[in-house]
């Protein structure tokens, strides 16, 4: 760590849930539709209507809270399962009841954890870290203030489309200690939530949002803790996971130097926590003025709603729909496959749809490295050129392995020219092979050359068995010399095998 | 139990209510006599009773995850005191100390 001080982290993560309707009402969930056209009188909060639980939504946040290792409303003194919604009340124009149902002292999850990638380099290898889940609660979301930029203060336009929609909320412990942590906090939450259908996850379009708790602890040998802690910060308007990064790489740096300034004042217990809002193109972190009191929401139970007792029956029926999580999967991909912790974290970053095509691939090969292998030279950059995703892709998982199957034996830059034509022309791989003019090996006969080029190289073949290695590229090289244009790799193979039984 | 004119002046700003001091007065009053009357309840003995989260035995009410019927948008905006276009129209919002997202 280069910084002279150790920077504190805990997210407040909101996610919306993939639900076709709102949590408490039947209006649609859905992004971009006309203005005020999916109301009704209950998420109008208009008199007399009635909140009536989305049994999709709480499945799906019921979901989301085992991927997280959450339990499951255990709370002291209630039953077993028993959670139960609470009234948030605050006054602003997207909020038309003038309260959000959330939960407060008996969420529905709470206590667990997320497993992040803290390798310096996340691409190449697997790091585990423990990131601890404080609680993952479900809530209704509010509507959306657009707000006049001209300037003249003219008057706030209200969409209520959304509100009452589900939100997820997950609260993580301060367990995070770098910009590059968070960002591997978020990546797997997305991932995981994505993966299971909970949702999208797109921060741009703010089904995903995150509030980052900032603080710095700066060692001093005279505390009684060994360092002192800076006030929390907590850093609204984050909109991409790069500006999280940078926001907390700019307010840790900017409370350390406040602290140099006040070694005295600038502490923790000497100031309550404040809001800050991240202005991207500015780079930097509004700090907003520091309240005098904590916000005061005077939450009480929400009596339109009754309590929900979560069962194990409930409980088990969810899990069976969970499939593998991503952490899961990349343990299984090194042990039944052998892949390496690099492949395996490129294959369960791309989804699950990736995998299972490598395992198809894989299975009919006989070879998960080799699938691996081959997928990564061909099918990905495929992709990549064409913008498909995997489930759009015109090579199939079993046409794909048949491909490798029958090109073993090519070398790379004519495996590449016969994919090309497999991809374009949709052509078998024999015709492509022949379109690409390259010509049957004749492996029997390579063979019998190599068998002739260890009889005729008897000093390479001693130098070889006396250990030096290289003494078998001659061998190599002289059955090369003897079939111009020969697969080298099959070239390889052949004189390993012969060799083997000199 | 007695409420500060302070407790209650705290109370209306958090519900975005502006008082005269004489209305504040009136308040303090009302709302005291209100505290007391539920106070009452305090005179009961509830050991060994279980806590309760709901008045009703009833849990686990869900409904299916179903579209239903909307209101249209001029049937949503049709009290709306000030309507803008398709939107409800409200006085702009420059308190910055409110909190952006909850
Ligand atoms: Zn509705």
């Amino acid at each position: 760590m280069a910084e002279p001080y150790k920077i504190v982290i805990g997210l407040e993560v909101h996610v919306q849930l993939l639900t076709k309707t709102k949590l408490f009402c039947s209006c649609p969930n859905k992004f971009g539709l006309p203005p005020n056209s999916a109301v009704c009188p209950v998420c109008l909060g208009l008199p007399g209507s009635l909140p009536v639980m989305n049994r999709q939504a709480f499945d799906l946040a019921l979901k989301a809270a085992l991927a997280l290792n959450c339990q499951i409303a255990s709370h002291a003194d209630q039953k077993p399962g028993f959670t139960k919604w609470d009234r948030k009340n605050y006054y602003y124009p997207d909020l038309p009841k003038n309260y959000q149902i959330s939960q407060y002292d008996l969420p529905f999850s709470h206590d667990g954890f997320l497993d992040i990638n803290v390798h310096p380099d996340p691409k190449k290898g697997y790091t585990a870290k423990k990131v601890g889940i404080i609680r993952a609660h479900l809530e209704e979301d509010a509507g959306k203030n657009i707000h006049d930029e001209s300037g003249r203060g003219g008057d706030t336009r209200v969409d209520l489309n959304r509100t009452g929609t589900p939100l997820l909320e997950i609260v993580s412990h301060p367990d995070m200690n770098s910009p590059e942590e968070a960002i591997a906090y978020l990546e797997e939450i997305r991932l995981m939530l994505r993966e299971l259908g909970v949702s999208d996850c797109e921060m741009q379009e703010g089904s995903l949002r995150c509030d980052a708790n900032v603080n710095v602890h700066i060692p001093k040998a005279d505390e009684p803790k060994g360092y002192a802690a800076t006030p929390l910060v907590e850093i609204k308007n984050l909109n991409s996971f790069r500006s999280v990064g940078r926001a907390i790489t700019y307010e840790a740096k900017r409370q350390y130097e406040q602290f140099q300034k006040d070694p005295v004042g600038y502490r923790i217990d000497k100031l309550l926590k404040t809001t800050a809002g991240w202005d991207d193109p500015r780079g930097r972190t509004e700090v907003q003025r520091h309240k005098e009191e904590a916000a005061d929401y005077r939450y009480f139970p929400e009596p339109d709603l009754v309590p929900v007792i979560v069962t194990k029956e409930q409980l088990d029926a969810v899990k069976a729909t969970m499939g593998e999580l991503p952490q899961a999967q990349r343990q299984r991909l090194q042990t039944q496959y052998g892949l390496s912790p690099s492949d395996a974290e490129v294959f369960v970053a791309k989804g699950r749809k990736t995998v299972a095509y490598l395992e198809e691939v894989a299975k009919i090969v006989g070879d998960g490295k080799a699938a691996a292998n081959r997928i990564s030279d061909l099918v990905f950059p495929a992709l990549n050129e064409r913008k498909e995703e995997i489930d759009e892709f015109p090579v199939t998982a079993a046409a794909y392995a048949d491909f490798v199957k029958q090109t073993g034996s090519l070398n790379k830059q004519d495996r590449v020219d016969v994919f090309k034509i497999v991809l374009e022309k949709g052509v078998s791989v024999e015709d492509a092979k022949t379109a690409a003019g390259i010509k049957a090996v004749d492996e029997s006969a390579l063979r019998e050359s190599a068998k002739a080029a260890i009889a005729a190289n008897a000093k390479a073949v001693a130098d070889f068995k006396a250990g030096k290695d290289s003494a078998k590229m001659a061998i190599v090289g002289f059955v090369m010399k003897n079939n111009k244009g020969a697969p080298n790799d099959v070239v390889r193979k052949l004189v390993d095998e012969e060799l083997a039984k000199v | 139990m007695s409420l500060t004119l302070d407790e209650v002046r705290k109370v209306a700003k958090l519900a975005r209510l502006e008082m005269s001091d004489a209305d504040l007065a009136t308040m303090q009053k009302q709302l005291s006599a209100i505290l007391d009357y539920v106070d009452q309840l305090g005179q009961l003995n509830t050991d060994g009773v279980e806590p309760l989260a709901h008045p009703l035995p009833v849990a686990n009410v869900f409904r299916e995850d179903v579209i239903g019927t909307c209101l249209t948008p001029d049937e949503a905006l049709a009290n709306a005191p000030n309507r803008l276009a398709d939107f409800f129209g409200v006085p702009a919002v420059f308190d910055t100390d409110e909190p952006v997202s909850h």
